[in-house]
């Protein structure tokens, strides 16, 4: 998918300007985190949190050890395990087991990896017909937009929009589809082919199980379970940091990522993916393939950045985001929006490219407060902001005004004549209105709201004239 | 009590309350004093350097940061106005410090001294303030984020208010932030109005005439919000209502 997150404010500003989906952000800003807080209010989420942190960290620390034993496990179950290193080696990978297989159709589950990678696009470029199967993906996929959040791909579409989608891209004749049950009605009837017809089904994984070699797959549709089921053969693409030790593992953090992610205590569907058909078994597929993605994952590792590998993809930092309610998913111009996307976005594509989005946080800390995996999204997108500065990717009148700053608040008499003179200067200017509408250098501030008049002389020359005068007296 | 046992207070004025809003500081100040602590005000100081610090300029605010340790240094307390100064100082420094042991042992010590005015007034002080002229208006408060969530500071102003005689008409989503965020207000105007928006709007759709807060920053943005859609919402920081420092107009207006 092509990167637009330098262009991240003036998407912001469209997407502000849509007043209907501005809207509907607002309430999705509102009704998700209220379904979380209840939800998780259930557990004990920071002890949850605590040993799932642990259990993550600790398997980070251990990642090639385990990345062995997961490999041993799924090959001894009769699968196959491929490496690959960039975007580029993944879909090749994948292209090359589709060929292999003299496949023609292929069913996807929703897969945030193969987003990075942008596999759909690849595959349909080589000529195979590839159906999105979960039906967020599939709306955003028929509607030829990028998902625009990571759990809820189409949440920024209204019903009236999936409407007209489903009656011109569905050739089905004349039909009402009064009410969202209709449309799913729909969707499901022209899915149902697709996952009778797939060769191959690829579906993303939310652990790795090194203990077993299975892979962990949470849905609500089920549709998970079809792709992998029905056709011939199924390819699993994971990022490396999924692993988890055991199953109790994987299944300790589905307590928090429901939760999280939705607001529910499970998913509809928690699936284990354990390998191809064996000779007992009555069905299953021919052909079971792991396809793992480093794709830059092991340059985190070991860096100032390595706790973002701790994700668990449950999106609930996005809604409880300010900026992300405002500024929607796609201003992210990339395939992770809100507060894990600006961490993400930048050490997986460059910090040139995905400047604007460390920036685009006020550090009021709701995504750490709520991050399942105990990030400190705040202090990472902080860090970002300081290797922009220290690769002067900062605009220099930024770098040059803290600097200037810094080294006039280091002699507090110097800085103390010269605020109180200007203070002084702007409270007899403002007294009377209250405020400027307009000031030099100060644009950013004026363009929406007035500057606040100051109230007098500052605190520090009343202070010394009061100390001076008791002084004396 | 003789004036030897009363707990030694360190003031931290913050550079906001320092050039836009004395009255908070000497509001401040005046409280502490009736609460029973000697303050006193260490005139080497400007500001805590969260500017520089929270922009990316880390090499900007770390000598700021030393300035502050060595000012406040010896004080058994150490109490600021404002939450995100006070956040800054106890979450912030040590971590500014990481690489510097012999920094890093004094900016902790000084993190564990450090207090925000109004949970110091209850938690240390149990303070209990006279009863205040806003009794009887209707009154909303903005958590600011800083202080709510790297302090804790939720029910330390409301319980002042409370012994003040000021009921509250909680916003919706009054742990949402403003918008301020520091330089974000002004790198993103355009995200932050809409913030600020929402703010405003979830205070005025409470009725109340008057908004308060324990962030300059953040009643700033919402004060010059406010005057820019020509709305008659007073904003003032919870310490002008708690010392009875009223008399003067509110942040943004004009004098009458």
């Amino acid at each position: 998918m092509k990167q637009t997150s330098e262009h991240f404010q003036d998407s912001a500003r469209a997407a502000l300007a849509r007043t209907e989906a501005r809207e509907r952000m607002d309430i999705l800003g509102l009704f998700m985190p209220a379904m979380r807080d209840a939800a998780v209010a259930e557990v004990d989420f920071e002890a949850l949190r605590e040993h799932v942190k642990r259990v993550k960290d600790h398997t980070l620390d251990n990642l090639e050890h385990y990345l062995r034993q997961f490999e041993e496990q799924v090959v001894m179950n009769g699968g196959h395990v491929h490496w690959a290193r960039d975007a580029a080696e993944l879909n090749a990978t994948v292209l090359d087991i589709c060929r292999a297989a003299e496949a023609r159709r292929v069913g996807k589950g929703k897969s945030m990896i193969t987003e990075e990678t942008g596999l759909t696009e690849h595959l349909e470029k080589a000529g195979l017909l590839v159906t999105e199967t979960d039906l967020g993906e599939y709306i955003v996929q028929i509607a030829g937009e990028p998902p625009s959040h990571i759990v809820g791909p189409a949440f920024h579409k209204s019903e009236q929009e999936i409407r007209e989608l489903f009656l011109d891209q569905h050739k089905l004749g004349r039909r009402q589809l009064e009410d969202p049950p209709a449309m799913v009605a729909e969707a499901r009837e022209v899915l149902r082919e697709r996952f009778l017809s797939a060769d191959v089904g690829i579906i993303g994984s939310n652990a790795l199980i090194a203990e077993t070699g299975q892979t962990m797959l949470v849905t609500n549709e089920g549709n998970g379970d079809l792709v992998s089921t029905l056709p011939r053969v199924h390819i699993v693409c994971a990022s490396i940091e999924k692993l988890m030790p055991r199953p109790e593992d994987a299944l300790a953090q589905i307590r928090l990522l429901a939760r999280s992610a939705i607001g529910t205590a499970v998913t509809a569907y928690t699936s284990f993916y354990s390998g191809p058909r064996r000779a007992e078994d009555l069905d299953g597929p021919e052909q079971y393939h792991v396809v793992l993605l480093d794709n830059r994952r092991t340059e985190i590792l070991g860096s100032n950045y390595q706790d973002m590998l701790a994700c668990m993809r449950c999106g609930a930092c996005l809604t409880h985001c300010p900026v992300y309610i405002g500024a929607g998913g796609h201003a992210y111009g990339w395939v992770y929006p809100g507060p894990m996307g600006s961490v993400l976005t930048p050490l997986l594509t460059g910090l040139e490219e995905a400047s604007e989005l460390p920036n685009a946080c006020t550090s009021c800390g709701r995504c750490e407060e709520v991050c399942p995996a105990g990030i400190p999204l705040p202090d990472l997108l902080r860090d970002l902001r300081a290797d922009e500065t220290r690769a002067k990717i900062t605009p220099a009148r930024w770098r040059w005004g803290m600097k200037l700053h810094g080294w006039l608040a280091r002699m507090p008499g110097l800085y103390q004549a010269l605020t109180g003179t200007a203070i002084a200067v702007l409270s007899r200017l403002g007294r009377r209105s209250g405020g400027f509408r307009r000031l030099p250098m100060a644009g950013g501030w004026t363009q929406v709201r007035d500057f606040p008049t100051p109230q007098g002389d500052s605190f520090m020359r009343q202070w010394k004239r009061r100390n001076k005068e008791a002084g004396n007296g | 009590m003789s004036r030897d046992h009363k707990p030694h207070v360190g003031f931290f004025v913050s550079c906001l309350a320092d050039l836009f809003r004395p009255s908070v500081a000497f509001g401040a100040i005046e409280l502490l004093e009736a609460a029973g602590c000697q303050v006193e005000v260490p005139e080497a100081q400007t500001c805590c350097g969260q500017p520089g610090y929270n922009s990316g300029a880390v090499d900007d605010a770390r000598p700021l940061a030393q300035r502050v340790i060595e000012a406040f240094a010896g004080f058994p307390y150490v109490v600021a106005p404002s939450g995100s100064c006070a956040g800054m100082i106890k979450h912030h420094y040590p971590k500014l410090f990481a690489e510097y042991p012999e920094w890093h042992a004094r900016a902790t010590d000084l993190a564990q001294r450090t207090w925000e005015v109004t949970s110091f007034l209850v938690e240390v002080m149990d303070y209990a303030p006279t009863v205040s002229p806003l009794q009887g208006r209707k009154v909303t408060y903005h958590d600011s984020c800083a202080g709510l969530r790297e302090l804790g500071i939720k029910q330390q102003p409301r319980k002042l208010l409370e012994r003040a005689g000021v009921e509250l008409a909680e916003m919706q989503a009054t742990e949402v932030c403003c918008g301020f965020g520091g330089t974000f207000c002004a790198k993103m105007p355009d995200l932050s109005e809409k913030m600020v928006d929402d703010k405003l709007n979830n205070a005025l759709d409470t009725g109340a005439g008057v908004l308060l807060g324990g962030d300059l920053g953040c009643l700033l943005n919402i004060a010059g919000r406010a005057r820019r859609r020509d709305s008659q919402l007073e904003v003032r920081h919870v310490v002008e209502v708690l010392a009875d420092e009223l008399a003067g107009p509110a942040i943004g207006e004009g004098e009458r």
